[in-house]
């Protein structure tokens, strides 16, 4: 037998895999993909697919392990350490309840997602992809759990994170995003997920809440981060690929395209809204502002971005200027609903301290002297007097991105922004421009929505009274809900670090 | 003599999840397992009816017949979530990797008689566009499943039969010196030959299973239950006296992962049938079907690789110990 031929990656790869799919007779093709032609995409031929990654199965298992056995090694010693204790300040851990009842559900559902992309797309290139990232995205969520268990140990409002993200009023709006991408067609939830999202904004996401742990003493985070990053590369790759794929195979695809980077860049962007507020208000040590961030991972890299796209005839986002103009007012507006609303929620506030006033006022010089100064300072000034502010109105919902209608006006920050659509004899109101573009392109789904709000007023959510709605979120009054200071958290911490004290002294 | 490291003694306030407790009875410390899989999949106030689906939500129990009072039940007895089944496999592989090495330095293949190796060619190789229906099966399981106890081995099951469709590529390779033909004439095979074609009909009808639970007693129990056995058993056997001994190092795989991913199928089929009177006619009509067509698509490639009576004696020897499990599951 001669010597084999040496095969170079990608030649093995292609060897292995491209050849496996085959042009069914038994089962008209149709019926086996049948939701490939639905939303209009044309695809001429699969084999232009270019395989990012040539990954065969066995390296994926050979990297994969290799990461796990590092990762559990630091959560068992963080464990063992009590690793909490070296925390920057208690205030931070309230940035991971945020995420692990906002965002880790979101990696389930983006698990489960691309198991339905991996499924249902016609090419066998981009169907590998896509199954990898499902198995990635049950490894993100599975080790968040994990990760995050040592937490719920000592910490409140950890506990019930998968019963509050199907109920509690805030957590619809990262639910309600997911579900938006779960129920479009695998094309859509390709754009939405893998391009708008795991491209244009995951840095945006994923960079502040691990630098965030990274800067506050957080190691097991920052190792999950750390851990994960290969992955998130992996699938921001991607989201190019099938962008640049579809534009390539059909100009018909454009317009399509283009309406969903749109929608999915805008309701992508309402969602960060909470990552904004994390970052200027919530971390002890802070990364650098949202403001910064957007410059840098929206304003400088999305631009390249859609300059390397803009070949294909893609444009950048509609409301991208109105976004960028609003990451001025974004975490502000954000954190004094959560402050006005923190009776109701799973995670302390606090009003910002003297110094972080300053910072903000640094940071965001053209808005937070002349519009949310005052506002903290006359709140810290009814606290003082007992009169902590709490708002007992339920708030107006935007029907398509869910948050209190509390954004003021693009242009005029006195006023509420606030848009109104009529659909089928009933009114429909949104937040913004973008919003209402989003439900006037389907009403019929926007429609649908289980408002919480509206669901309290129509008695689905465990009686009349907040109360009664409270303990239906499972949401241990006294102790998961209302401000920082005067927490079992607080007080729990404050007893550690006066043990250390005395040991250190 | 003891040394004691001195540490601040802290007491954690509660062992696991509020969700976690309420399964376990009470709040004791939970496995990894445990806490990666319970109620991880949401299941209540879903926004949006699918657009490729507007009769059911996005999770939904209704997709299949079955009814389970709680669909966490179907544990799987390995107990895997990502890293566990990951470790596990790469650790598998390693052997497989060994074998491979070994098989080519000592030029294993080399061996095999010039009429068997040809037979092998045409049984074995056409075998990875079998799994790769299985690979789109079990990520179907995965995508219109209910539950993360049964939907996630169903995604880690996807992968392993990717992992085994490129194995066997790697046995064309091995065979081919690389060039890639033998892939080529397999298909080929897989596409025109007489004994593949209703194995391949058999592939296409499992895809467009509606029901995503027949498609688990079809794809996971009926095929899987005699494609491992007949090919890499009976087959196998065959071959040895052939020279295919280095043959049956390269396919080890499939007998290891067989067996275990078979712990997992009977624990998830078992519970099923044994919930309700109404599961149990249902998966036993649903294997009852399956069961001679299955036996039926495979017969032609018996008849081919091991003679008419041989085969057919093989083949009903796998079918026997197939409804031998699938009573013991309470399917009757």
């Amino acid at each position: 037998m001669n010597a084999p031929l040496k095969l170079g990656l990608k030649q093995r790869y292609s060897l292995l895999t491209s050849g496996l799919d085959w042009t069914p007779s038994y089962q008209p093709f149709e019926k086996i993909y049948p939701y490939a032609e639905f939303e209009g995409i044309k695809i001429h031929d699969w084999s232009k697919w270019e395989d990012p990654f040539r990954l065969t199965m066995d390296a994926y298992w050979k990297f994969q392990a290799e990461k796990e056995r590092k990762l559990y090694a630091v959560l068992d010693s963080f464990a063992q350490n009590n690793g909490q204790m070296n925390l920057s300040d208690v205030r931070y851990v309230n940035a991971l309840k945020l995420f692990l009842t906002g965002v880790s559900p979101l990696e389930y559902q983006a698990h489960r997602g691309f198991a339905h992309v991996g499924r249902h797309v016609p090419g066998v290139g981009p169907r590998i992809a896509a199954q990898m990232q499902s198995l990635d995205e049950l490894r993100h969520v599975q080790t968040q759990v994990h990760t995050l268990s040592h937490y719920n140990k000592f910490f409140d409002g950890f506990s019930e994170f998968r019963h509050m993200h199907d109920r509690v009023w805030y957590l619809s709006v990262p639910k309600s995003f997911f579900d938006d991408a779960r129920t479009a067609g695998p094309f859509e939830y390709f754009i939405a997920i893998g391009f708008a999202f795991e491209y244009v904004l995951t840095n945006l996401l994923f960079v502040p809440f691990m630098s965030g742990a990274a800067y506050n003493g957080d190691l097991a985070t920052v190792t999950f981060g750390f851990s994960a990053q290969s992955d998130e590369s992996r699938h921001m790759t991607l989201g190019i690929e099938v962008i640049k794929f579809l534009l390539e195979q059909d100009p018909g695809n454009l317009p399509i395209v283009q309406k969903w980077v749109d929608k999915w860049f805008w309701r992508g962007h309402r969602v960060l809204g909470l990552v904004a507020m994390m970052m200027d208000y919530m971390l002890p040590k802070k990364i650098m502002s949202w403001r910064e961030a957007w410059e840098i991972y929206f304003t400088e890299a999305g631009g390249s971005l859609f300059e390397d796209l803009a070949r294909y005839g893609l444009k950048v986002p509609k409301y991208a200027d109105v976004a960028t103009a609003e990451a001025d007012h974004l975490s502000h507006q954000n954190w004094a609903t959560f402050y006005q609303y923190c009776h109701a929620a799973g995670f302390h506030t606090w009003l910002p301290s003297a110094e972080e006033m300053d910072w903000l006022s640094e940071k965001y010089p053209t808005t937070f002297d002349k519009y949310y100064r005052p506002r903290f300072e006359m709140w810290a000034e009814m606290e003082k007097e007992g009169k902590r502010f709490y708002n007992n109105a339920l708030p107006q919902l935007c029907s398509v991105c869910q948050i209190p209608m509390v954004y003021t006006e693009h242009g005029d920050h006195g006023a509420t922004s606030f848009r109104v659509s009529d659909y089928k004899g009933e009114k429909y109101h949104t937040c913004s421009d973008g919003c209402k573009d989003i439900f006037d392109g389907e009403p019929e789904k926007y429609s649908q929505a289980w408002l919480p709000v509206h669901q309290i007023f129509q008695g689905n959510c465990g009686g009349a009274g907040l109360e009664d709605v409270l303990k239906w979120y499972k949401l241990n009054l006294g102790a998961d809900n209302l401000q920082q200071a005067g927490s079992p958290d607080q007080k729990l911490w404050d007893e550690w670090m006066a043990a250390k004290d005395k040991v250190a002294g | 003599m003891t040394i004691d490291i001195k540490t601040l003694k802290v007491e954690p306030r509660r062992n696991t999840f509020g969700h976690i407790a309420r399964r376990l009875g009470a709040d004791k410390p939970a496995s990894r397992y445990e806490e990666a899989t319970l109620d991880i999949q949401a299941t209540d106030n879903f926004h949006y009816k699918p657009l490729w689906d507007t009769a059911h939500w996005h999770y939904d129990a209704s997709r299949t017949a079955i009814r389970m009072q709680d669909w966490y039940v179907l544990r799987d007895p390995r107990q895997y979530y990502y890293a566990s089944y990951n470790i596990a496999r790469a650790g598998q592989y390693q052997a497989t990797e060994r074998n491979f090495d070994f098989v080519a330095k000592r030029g294993l293949l080399d061996g095999i008689e010039p009429e068997w190796r040809d037979t092998v060619g045409f049984y074995l190789l056409p075998l990875r566009h079998m799994e790769w229906a299985a690979n789109m099966n079990s990520t179907n399981m995965c995508d219109r499943g209910y539950g993360t106890a049964v939907t996630a081995p169903c995604i880690f099951s996807a992968g392993d039969h990717l992992a085994m469709a490129q194995i066997l590529g790697r046995v064309g390779l091995a065979l081919d010196g690389n060039l890639g033909t033998s892939l080529q004439e397999a298909k080929t095979a897989w596409m025109e030959a007489p004994e593949w074609q209703g194995l391949r009909k058999l592939a296409e009808d499992s895809l467009v299973i509606e029901d995503w639970f027949e498609q688990m007693v079809a794809q996971n129990l009926v095929i899987d239950g005699l494609l491992y056995p007949l090919v890499y058993g009976a087959f196998d056997k065959a071959g040895q006296t052939r020279g295919g001994t280095g043959l049956s190092m390269l396919t080890e795989f499939m007998n290891d992962w067989f067996a275990e991913h078979s712990r997992w199928v009977d624990a998830v089929i078992k519970t099923a049938a044994a919930e309700s009177a109404e599961n149990k006619a249902l998966l036993g009509q649903w294997c009852r079907h399956w069961l001679p067509v299955v036996k039926d698509a495979f017969a032609p490639l018996a008849t081919r690789v091991l003679g008419a009576q041989q085969g057919a004696a093989a083949l009903d020897e796998v079918c026997a110990a197939l409804s031998k499990r699938a009573a013991a599951l309470g399917l009757s």
